[in-house]
């Protein structure tokens, strides 16, 4: 390196930090014209307008200035209220609950209060692109624990005991999962609240698509016995209101871990933005009807989809949560990120290489349902075209389409 | 009426969501022949749960001389029959789009399209306040439109503008 080269000023552990994968497919995508994107992770709806019209009135009477670090105090009893009755967790809105410049941040800031230098971190794996970056930059060290298409992308108890190592200080989960779609079992959760007590693991616990659950309940393992006290749960308005703009979101935690948090958001954020903190405000209170009816919307689009994928050929389980399908691409010979650039490039289809979300997720893509049913229609018939040239030209899809209908 | 059945259910949400979609479009979503949504939408109609399909049009183009009034009716209940034979004979006239039985300071809200102010202005005196039974009549002329049956109008679109790949 030059003594000229900027570079030499980068911190270590950043130079060494690979770029979003999501972001390389980014720009190979807006590059291209006329494409239908089903690689786009938020809600295609508008944030409903009586929240808007919320902070609109929030500016009119001159709400401009800082908040208390940790949120407006109407916002967090309302947070608490709706934690208690949706996930069965008392928080005392006066000192376990803060409020963050979205999930992302809840993550860093809990991430930073937690972590010394060589901690490790387990994770789920594929997961959201940020948590092992985030881990990095709190200097921890990221462990991958593998969830897979045979068990719906939950994550295994078993999978989590194999991953951990002497030095493992947390643990985080993403339930239901942004990208694979993996919802929890209680059962599994239970075991791997036991095993945390055992370890005297700390969770870290992302319920941001919690609202979007289509089938079964969903369980926060912050409700289980013994487990309110070793975790920190990740919450915000970003997908279910439709709020990722707003970048508002919230940690909920025992006091001592909310005021470690608080001191780092303190020191970096001072707080979130008043206008999106009266916002989320009005979501909570009347956010409920609005939620329910997109909810609709998006199980129909799912239900659509995953019926397409298996009339093409292509092995998908049936996501009972969120807005994204993750198909197996395996039977095509093709790797996730081959499949996803010709499918770019012959069918101007873009789905995101499930290898952008870590490296359990090769063979697999990222499917977002959150677009219109003209376009959804549309992008499968173009996928149908797609993989069916590949089985023209002689790769092995037939047979395995065959076990996706038995498995139907 | 019967009661809906939960594919007749599933293709009366889809329609109230307002996309405009063709049968095949609604099959595809729904996991449905185009025969089975054709025969659910004729059932929808033959229960009168779907009454038609008129087309919303914006009220405020394209339509110079669409006059809309609306008028406030007051009538006599008749022993029987209360407001109904008196409602459902104003109902019947084509002049009529809509005509509703209200709580309040009148009986009858009745909304007239006409080509004219004149037009209106005749429908009520000559039809409407000569039919035996009515008191009292008021007429409000609508102005400008801005929303009709759920769609907005003339408002500064709104940007759909995500980003193409997002995490």
């Amino acid at each position: 390196m030059s003594e000229e080269d900027p570079n030499r000023f980068i911190a270590d552990h950043v130079i060494g930090l690979p770029r979003s994968g999501i972001r390389d497919f980014f720009e190979l995508v807006s590059a291209m014209k006329d494409v239908i994107s089903l690689g786009i992770g938020e809600p295609d709806f508008t944030t409903p307008w009586h929240i808007r019209e919320a902070a609109i009135y929030s500016l009119e009477k001159g709400r401009t200035h800082y908040t208390s670090n940790l949120g407006t105090i109407e916002l967090r009893r309302e947070i608490c209220r709706y934690v208690d009755e949706q996930f069965g967790i008392g928080y005392d809105p006066k000192s376990e609950t803060i409020v963050t410049v979205g999930v992302s941040e809840a993550m860093d800031i809990a991430l930073r209060a937690i972590i010394n230098p060589g901690d490790k971190v387990l994770y789920q794996d594929p997961c959201f692109v940020s948590y092992h970056p985030t881990v990095t930059l709190a200097h921890g060290i990221g462990i991958a624990i593998k969830t897979e298409a045979a068990s719906a992308f939950t994550i295994k108890a078993d999978a989590v005991k194999e991953a951990w190592e002497p030095g493992c200080k947390a643990l985080i989960i993403n339930l239901p999962c942004n990208p694979t779609g993996g919802v929890a079992e209680r059962a599994e959760l239970e075991e791997i609240a036991r095993f945390a007590i055992e370890k005297d693991l700390i969770v870290i616990s992302d319920e941001i698509y919690a609202e979007l659950t289509y089938e079964g309940e969903h369980v926060s393992i912050a409700s289980l016995p013994g487990m309110r006290k070793r975790t920190i749960f990740l919450h915000g308005w970003s997908k279910a209101w439709a709020m990722t703009g707003w970048r508002i979101g919230y940690a909920c935690a025992p006091a001592e871990l909310t005021e470690a948090m608080m001191k780092v958001h303190q020191y970096s954020m001072m707080c979130a933005s008043i206008i999106a903190q009266d916002a989320a405000l009005e979501a909570m209170k009347n956010g409920a009807d609005a939620v329910q009816k997109m909810k609709v919307q998006y199980k129909r689009r799912r239900d659509l989809v995953i019926r397409r994928f298996h009339e093409i050929g292509l092995v998908c389980h049936k996501p009972q949560a969120t807005f994204y399908a993750f198909p197996n691409i395996e039977s095509t010979g093709l790797t996730s990120t081959e499949f996803a650039t010709r499918l770019l490039e012959e069918e101007k289809v873009a789905m995101v290489p499930g290898t952008a979300f870590g490296k359990y997720g090769e063979g697999f893509v990222r499917c977002s349902f959150a677009t219109g049913y003209d376009d959804l229609i549309e992008a499968c018939n173009r996928i149908e075209r797609f993989v069916k040239s590949l089985d023209a030209s002689g790769s092995k899809i037939s047979e395995n389409a065959e076990v996706t209908r038995l498995s139907n | 009426m019967r009661i809906f059945s939960a594919i007749m259910n599933e293709v009366f949400k889809l329609l109230a969501e307002g996309e405009r979609l063709n049968e095949s479009q609604m099959a595809e979503i729904l996991g449905l022949s185009e025969k089975d949504v054709d025969a659910q939408l004729a059932a929808l109609q033959e229960e009168g749960l779907l009454l038609g399909w008129i087309p919303v049009l914006n009220p405020s183009t394209g339509s110079d001389n669409i006059v809309r009034g609306v008028i406030e009716v007051k009538v006599t209940p008749e022993r029987g029959g209360g407001f109904n034979r008196l409602a459902q004979r104003i109902a019947r006239f084509d002049e009529v789009e809509s005509c509703y039985l209200m709580s309040g300071a009148y009986d009858l809200l009745v909304v007239v399209k006409q080509s004219s102010l004149h037009k209106v202005a005749s429908f009520v005196s000559e039809r409407l306040s000569t039919i035996e039974g009515i008191v009292s009549t008021a007429t409000h002329f609508m102005l400008r439109a801005y929303k009709e049956q759920g769609y907005l109008i003339e408002q500064v679109e709104e940007e759909k503008d995500r980003l193409d790949v997002t995490p």
